[in-house]
């Protein structure tokens, strides 16, 4: 198959989702909507955690610190200065955070920029460790940015949060978001530096008899998926108008870790499938926590019982089927032309 | 600060920080053995609490014998956990039980929420009159609690730390953390005795589920979170593996954070920070901790 080709299927692709968002915001109630959002967002963040833990095997907790670094930058950019001074109530804004403004293309890119410079602060000390040391450590990296987010009332606001962000991130600002992280993090890994990083993963000190800089490698994967995390979080921000430091807790690391453990390990595929599944699957499960009639029987729904729900599921997949759904499968051109071509030969 | 403060932030820094060395030793003695972070270690410690109130206000034991079904409860309750969602685990990456854990820790939490709702109860039910009432000591006021929490503590430790060397079962678990596969040779049952080893790390964490309950009463499904993240901690930083380093990180990190707060009510706000920075400077400057062995990576 030559590029061309490719790249006009490709494109094909685009243009055919362009038209299903447009149509999809024309003709779909809000709610629907809102969900088609999430699915971009949680793409982005699923695919963003599988480049640090799939690819790398990083086994980072810190996904949700990343998030909120880039959720408060983005936050901070785009809401307008008058409406800065009335929501700081404990303490009023400081300069220059009170004045600063960005467009929300920059503002959001600035959210990530300042996560990747975070998860490179983080990664030099960090990235020594091995493991589940690792995971451990990011995990308290995340907890610390809560914690200073939720001091700094004069910067974020504290714990009262920000409220009435604009709501910027529309179908448009996040699919094309999700399309340029997935199109980043596709061509990076089909690159030599993928193959390094793969390489890392499988055997680190083989890795490094080969001579490579694992460590720098390590650093520029770990900062890049830092980078989309921010992303994620800057869109989500938007898109749900109003975070708050609790927001960014462990349950959303969870939430992300998740979409890739369900998907499959080390597959781009498969964090797509898992954030769009679980995404509609976590929104679907509501109905388990309102309360149902059946006839003239009322059943009361039960708070909680959806995540109970996801645990098992998690569980599950963990002890059962460990390389998830898709398992280590790509989808490409190639495979799918080589399947239909098999099949006409079969006829 | 006047002297009597001052004896009163030492005896809270004690008995936090002998909490906190209960709940690591859970927390080393899992991963002394099978290199798995038992996330769901702090949400055992939290079931401990829920188990204790509800055999004092639902079943009327007496208080005696409701500390000994919640140890013993709690303790079935990690074997369980161990035999459904780690055993199964045993040949797999390490990463997978680690997310098994977390998966575990998410369920417990969870199905907390949907049995007991997320409204905090109130534990004054299960706190002991003889131990809660205050005591003046001239300037200084101390309830008996502030005593008996770190001398209860010491005391299960020592019996923990006789058990580790003195007996078969405990040679076999300090076998087992050398080398899993030379134990399982020489004729030790492998799984009996880290069945035994949760048993036991989860004993202990109802130990210190029952007394923080009697310290901080109230309680709710999200409670072992914290305590159980600063106990992995102070784990970490007595090095991981070793009981006695757990009690240290313990009382340290419980030292750290009332004294800090103690010396610096500013800083108040940061209170669940320290730990974790504490936990980044020692992984940076010594990982294998206080007390801990050097690991080598095996090729």
């Amino acid at each position: 198959m030559d590029r061309t080709k490719k790249l006009s299927l490709n494109l094909g692709c685009i243009t055919l989702l362009a038209a299903f968002l447009f149509l999809a915001d024309r003709c779909f109630d809000s709610y629907v909507v809102q969900v088609i959002n999430l699915i971009a967002v949680n793409a982005i963040l699923a695919v963003s955690l599988n480049l640090i833990y799939g690819f790398t095997g990083m086994f980072s907790l810190g996904h949700a610190g990343f998030m909120a670094i880039g959720a408060y930058v983005c936050a901070m950019l785009i809401l307008p200065a008058a409406q800065k001074q009335a929501m700081y109530i404990l303490k009023p804004c400081i300069w220059p955070f009170s004045v600063m403004h960005a467009p929300f293309f920059a503002a959001v890119l600035l959210g990530g920029f300042a996560a990747a410079l975070a998860g490179l602060l983080i990664a030099l000390p960090v990235l020594r460790l091995g493991g589940d040391y690792l995971g451990i450590a990011t995990l308290g990296f995340a907890e610390i940015i809560r914690v200073i987010f939720t001091n700094t009332t004069s910067i974020t606001n504290g714990s009262l949060g920000l409220k009435g962000i604009p709501a910027y991130a529309n179908l448009g600002w996040n699919y094309f978001w999700c399309i340029l992280t997935f199109y980043t993090i596709i061509k990076l890994l089909s690159s030599n530096f993928g193959n390094t990083l793969r390489a890392i993963r499988d055997d680190e000190v083989a890795a490094k008899a080969m001579g490579i800089n694992t460590y720098k490698a390590k650093a520029i994967s770990f900062a890049i998926g830092a980078f989309f995390a921010g992303v994620g979080g800057a869109l989500q921000g938007s898109l749900i108008t109003t975070i708050d430091p609790k927001m960014f807790n462990f349950q959303l690391t969870y939430n992300i870790l998740m979409f890739v453990v369900v998907g499959g390990l080390g597959s781009i595929t498969g964090s797509l499938a898992g954030a769009v599944i679980i995404t509609i699957l976590l929104e679907w499960l509501r109905f388990v926590e309102s309360t149902i009639y059946i006839g003239s029987f009322e059943i009361h729904g039960v708070p909680g019982m959806r995540m109970v729900i996801f645990s098992i599921i998690l569980l599950f997949i963990i002890l059962r089927k460990r390389e998830g759904i898709i398992g280590g499968y790509e989808f490409s051109w190639e495979s799918l032309y080589g399947f239909i071509n098999r099949k006409k030969e079969g006829k | 600060m006047s002297f009597a403060m001052f004896i009163q932030h030492v005896f809270n820094a004690l008995s936090l920080g002998s909490l906190y060395g209960l709940i690591a030793i859970g927390y080393t003695m899992v991963y002394g053995i099978l290199r798995l972070i038992n996330f769901a270690h702090g949400d055992i410690f939290m079931v401990s609490t829920y188990i204790v109130l509800f055999c004092v206000t639902l079943f009327h034991l007496p208080w005696g014998v409701a500390v000994l079904v919640t140890i013993a409860g709690t303790a079935l309750f990690g074997v369980v956990i161990d035999r459904i969602a780690y055993r199964p685990l045993r040949s797999a990456p390490r990463i997978s039980a680690l997310i098994s854990a977390i998966g575990v820790s998410f369920f417990i939490e969870n199905i907390c929420i949907v049995l007991f709702t997320g409204v905090p109860r109130s534990m004054d039910s299960v706190r002991n009159e003889l131990l809660v009432r205050t005591i003046k000591l001239g300037s200084v006021s101390i309830t008996p609690l502030a005593v008996f929490v770190p001398v209860c503590s010491f005391l299960l430790v020592a019996g923990l730390m006789w058990m580790l060397y003195k007996t078969k079962p405990g040679l076999a678990m300090r076998a087992i953390s050398k080398d899993i596969e030379t134990t399982r040779l020489m004729g030790v049952k492998v799984d009996s005795i880290i069945a035994l080893t949760f048993a036991i790390g989860s004993g202990l964490a109802a130990a210190a589920g029952i007394m923080w309950g009697m310290r901080y009463p109230q309680i709710n499904p999200f409670m072992g979170v914290m305590p159980g993240f600063k106990a992995f901690i102070a784990a970490v930083f007595g090095g991981i593996g070793s009981v006695q380093g757990a009690m240290a990180g313990g009382l340290i990190l419980g030292f750290v954070e009332i004294m800090i707060v103690a010396f610096f009510p500013e800083l108040s706000g940061y209170r669940d920070a320290f730990a974790f920075v504490l936990l980044i400077l020692v992984l940076f400057v010594r990982p294998t901790g206080l007390f801990g062995e050097e690991l080598e990576d095996k090729i």
